[in-house]
């Protein structure tokens, strides 16, 4: 007798993408794809100085060019775009899309073409001639503290974009400061480490740049928005707040997106006037990006200096940290600008047990391009400063990196874990994932195999470092937007599953992961569901992917609205076999009373029984669709270990790296393909900050690493096989026990590098090395070490 | 205005053309052919390439009327009666690719190099599509992709 095929358990499993398809043919369709008849192409003019006021434009040659539709200079803008909002509590000084008096960073936009083509538009905005009046430029963070060379904006003094936020033992809820404790762990140390380091700024690089096109329809009185964007929900909010309109006149839709990194949660000026535009002049508008664009126009990411010192007692325990964050935010406040450097404060406990821990954090204006989140956003920092003073701990101390963490790890009966910093850390348990990377790596045999290559002249090193990271973002009280998602499943008439979700996604394959979920719960085959995301049309509310939430939030949302439905779909069935709705089984396509599959029936016809209940039951709606919010009560905090080693040409200085390890916890794994995917691509932006990338900028505020050609996007050829791994606990916060792992690869590789350039270069001394590891630096030390 | 006849996934296509018209442009606004992508203005990132009488090319970097008489494939023309290419079948196995912007020009950049070499080493294959950038991924998949492309043929 033939039996039926039992539906696979999809949850866990290695599922290769349902995305996938369209985008290997090149069939997907990106906000540059989009046409709309009648639609025009818009350019901005941009402010090639740091600081200026705005003397005179003169727009007469591109006004008058064949095919230019229209011409704004920025007061012409300001009069129908006000001041853009930010997402933060903290004052900010006003911020027009588009400049108009005075310009405060190299790159900002001055004026606005709108034209028949994109040639035309880029040849219209090159002939506007703007002249400046050249204000002093502040570049250098420290000095630009003390008001010097000039203040930026005239209501903030220094610079100070936010003065100074005491945090950690002793600071009341009022902002009170009480020294006794930290004091008291600085007096008893035995070692003190005190090091000053630097965080560099660094260019998202989304390989798509940003791009939208604004369509606002005046018979309608609604406007449709498609960008690129982590978040079409908080964009729909923003773009109807912006331009006089309902939330319910305007449908913001996040097309295929190609890739994010933080830089596309905010929304830009260039969208408000995208949308401004379409609605003043009733036709389409789009707007695509150039790459020498995006390194001045999209927001940058970390760029925070740090005064590290941590107190230690000679056995390797930790007494007291005291970190001074001093953040260049740029020239203004973006969407989450002020907060990034507030993720790096709350998570200054790191993964060890400190008695006393004070962190402050100064926020500062300069001619720059602003700073907001990238990959990681505040948690690298946090946790690159930490594992550099533990590892120059160990190192002070003679000690194994790994024993001095050891000796201070939060220990996995101690959670929930309440830091001095107001995180509560959900589990753990960070020896466990250390020792795991250590036996991978093949620790001691790795440090054997470092000695012997020591000793044959090569300047090879080892680095290690643990972390934790803030995931899953939630609750509303820890975001402006909102901390929940929201989820809805739909039980067509056919028996087939479309769902929505609220995190729009740009490349985590949350249409295979959500659909692995459904397909699990409802026991049907993956084909039969559809995930649909992005489109506030459609899908009805949600904030958005950043933060690695998706699946702790994202997902559960879905795995609440599926549970209603599901429950409903049992009384149903329950109905027509005539049974109890608890002794209802979903399995294999079929929906049957537990222990009598045969006398069940397929899902479909259940599914067409809810919508034409003939009887209805008494109780019951007709039809199968339901929604979920879901707002965790905490975060999640995944954490980890990374091991590197690298080594560094004696001759050159050049940098290779050898081997990376790495073993992640993000509690239990959908899929652990996309898993791995995600870590890689983390790991390679967090090697890319500790070896090649910087943006740097000169002492007149232009940048000069405006290009692919001067800005290092890391190529395959920088990497050697990335070696990974995993523990697994789950995380309590929510019924999948997924903590998220989108950021995670950030997190360890970044200070295990630059450890391990450390330990390669110890024989001259060094004991810190300021990212990133330029070949000429490391030669430098060399040389210094010869002489 | 510049007449040029090229042939793209086997169909001729005829045009006038600026002469300033990039080819990339010229695939994407007049031929609708949107899976060649555009992620630099300094032809770094490869996202554009496509191959140019059979080898890669990155179409940003080429004007239209240059490309006048050649043939050209698109991410667009790899597969061949439904099938997918096997670069396509491996990445699609192997996870490589995440938002996928890179991916169609990381795929006629593979096939170049399997032309090329069809047997190539972990290291070839990573210096053989240095050219193009991607910023999910961090290769490895990638790596994985071509080699399970290569294993194929
Ligand atoms: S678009 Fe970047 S190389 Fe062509
Ligand atoms: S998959 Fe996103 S850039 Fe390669």
């Amino acid at each position: 007798m033939a039996t039926t095929p039992v539906l696979p358990k999809l949850v866990g499993q290695r599922i290769k993408r349902r995305e996938d398809p369209r985008l290997i043919q090149g069939k997907a369709t990106y906000v540059d794809d989009i046409k709309i008849a009648g639609m025009q192409h818009l350019a901005f003019k941009r402010s090639d100085v740091a600081h200026g006021r705005i003397t005179k434009i003169d727009v007469g040659v591109a006004q008058a060019m064949e095919g230019v539709e229209a011409v704004y200079t920025g007061a012409q803008i300001a009069a129908f775009v006000p001041p853009m909002p930010i997402g933060t509590p903290f004052p900010s000084p006003p911020h027009h899309a588009v400049a108009t008096d005075t310009v405060r960073y190299a790159g900002e936009a001055v004026a606005v073409v709108v034209a028949r083509d994109r040639y035309v538009a880029r040849d219209a905005a090159d002939a506007i001639v703007v002249s400046y009046e050249r204000l002093p430029a502040v570049v250098d963070l420290e000095q630009a503290m003390t008001g010097k060379p000039t203040v930026i904006h005239q209501d903030f003094p220094n610079n100070l974009a936010v003065p100074l936020v005491p945090g950690g033992t002793g600071v009341g809820a009022d902002s009170s400061v009480d020294d006794t404790a930290i004091t008291k762990a600085f007096a008893g140390a035995e070692v003190v480490i005190s090091q000053r380091m630097m965080n560099q700024r660094l260019a998202p690089s989304a390989i798509e740049p940003r791009g939208v096109v604004a369509h606002f329809e005046p018979g309608k009185g609604a406007m449709t928005i498609w960008s690129s964007t982590q978040n079409p929900h908080i964009l729909r909010t923003m773009i109807a707040a912006m331009n006089g309109l309902g939330q319910d006149q305007v449908r913001a839709i996040a097309p295929e997106v190609g890739g994010g990194f933080g830089a596309k949660i905010n929304i830009y000026g260039e969208e408000y006037v995208a949308a401004a535009l379409s609605k003043q002049l009733g036709i389409p508008i789009k707007w695509i990006e150039d790459r020498s664009e995006a390194f001045v126009a999209t927001t940058h990411g970390r760029d925070i200096l740090a005064y590290v010192d941590l107190a230690a007692k000679r056995d390797g325990t930790v007494l007291g940290l005291k970190l001074r964050l001093i953040a260049d935010v740029g020239a203004y406040n973006m969407l989450l600008t002020a907060a990034i450097p507030t993720l790096t404060m709350l998570m200054a406990n790191a993964c060890y047990r400190i008695p006393a821990i004070r962190v402050t954090v100064t926020e500062v204006f300069t001619n720059k391009t602003p700073t907001d989140a990238y990959r990681g956003a505040g948690r690298p920092e946090a946790t690159y400063f930490i594992e550099r003073a533990m590892d120059m701990l160990a190192r002070e101390l003679k000690m194994d990196p790994a024993d001095v963490r050891r000796k201070n790890f939060i220990q996995p009966d101690q959670f929930p874990f309440a830091t001095p910093m107001g995180a509560v850390y959900d589990s753990g348990d960070y020896e466990k994932a250390m020792d795991l990377a250590l036996k991978n790596a093949k620790w001691t045999e790795l440090k054997a195999e470092r000695d012997a290559a020591k000793a044959k002249g090569r300047l090879v090193g080892l680095g290690l470092a643990t972390y934790v990271e803030v995931c899953g973002l939630g609750p509303s009280s820890s975001l402006p937007t909102g901390g929940w998602e929201h989820s809805g499943v739909t039980i067509e008439r056919d028996g087939r599953i479309s769902a929505t979700t609220g995190a729009s996604p740009h490349g985590q394959g949350n249409e295979t992961t959500f659909g692995q979920m459904l397909a699990d719960q409802f026991g049907v085959p993956l084909e039969h569901v559809t995930i649909l995301h992005g489109d506030t049309g459609v899908v009805k509310q949600g904030i958005g992917t950043f933060g690695s939430r998706s699946q702790a939030v994202g997902g559960t949302a879905l795995h609440l609205a599926g549970g209603k439905v599901k429950a409903k779909m049992a009384k149903f069935a329950a109905a027509l076999l005539e049974a109890s709705e608890d002794d209802i089984v979903f399995e294999n396509g079929r929906v049957f009373v537990k222990g009598a599959p045969a006398s069940g029936k397929s899902f479909a016809e259940v599914a067409a029984y809810a919508y034409v209940p003939v009887p209805l039951p008494p109780g019951l709606e007709p039809g199968l669709s339901d929604e979920a919010f879901f707002e965790p009560a905490n975060n999640t905090y995944p954490f980890g270990c990374h091991i590197s080693m690298i080594e560094i040409d004696r001759e050159t200085g050049e940098p290779t790296l050898l081997k990376l390890v790495a073993v992640d916890d993000a509690g239990n794994l959908i899929n652990p393909l996309i898993v791995e995917g995600q870590i890689h691509g983390g790991l390679a932006q967090g090697i890319g900050q500790a070896m090649i990338e910087e943006v740097v900028y000169n002492s007149d505020g232009q940048m000069i690493t405006g290009s692919f050609m001067d800005y290092a996007i890391p190529r395959a050829t920088d990497f050697p096989r990335f070696e990974l791994d995993s523990t697994v606990t789950p995380t309590p916060v929510n019924p999948l026990g997924a903590k998220g792992v989108g950021e995670a690869g950030t997190l360890g590789s970044t200070p295990c590098i630059v450890a391990a350039a450390v330990d390669a270069l110890s024989e001259f001394g060094v004991t810190h090395i300021d990212m990133m590891l330029r070949p000429e630096k490391l030669w430098r030390i060399i040389q210094g070490g010869r002489s | 205005m510049a007449q040029v006849s090229i042939t793209v996934n086997g169909k001729v296509r005829k045009a006038d053309v600026e002469p300033r018209l990039l080819l990339a442009h010229f695939l994407r606004e007049e031929l609708l052919l949107t899976g060649t992508h555009i992620g630099c203005d300094t032809s770094q990132c490869g996202a554009c390439t496509v191959l140019v009488d059979g080898r890669s090319a990155k179409s940003c970097t080429i004007f239209a009327v240059q490309a006048d008489g050649s043939t050209i494939t698109t991410i667009e023309g790899l597969a061949r009666d439904g099938q997918l290419h096997a670069l396509q079948q491996g990445f699609w196995e192997e996870h490589g690719l995440q938002c996928g912007y890179c991916t169609p020009g990381m795929i006629m950049s593979a096939v170049n190099l399997l032309n090329d070499n069809p047997a190539p080493t972990e290291q070839q294959i990573r210096e053989g599509i240095s050219g193009n950038f991607c910023r999910c991924t961090g290769y490895q998949h990638i790596v994985n992709a071509v080699q399970n492309a290569a294993g194929k043929r």
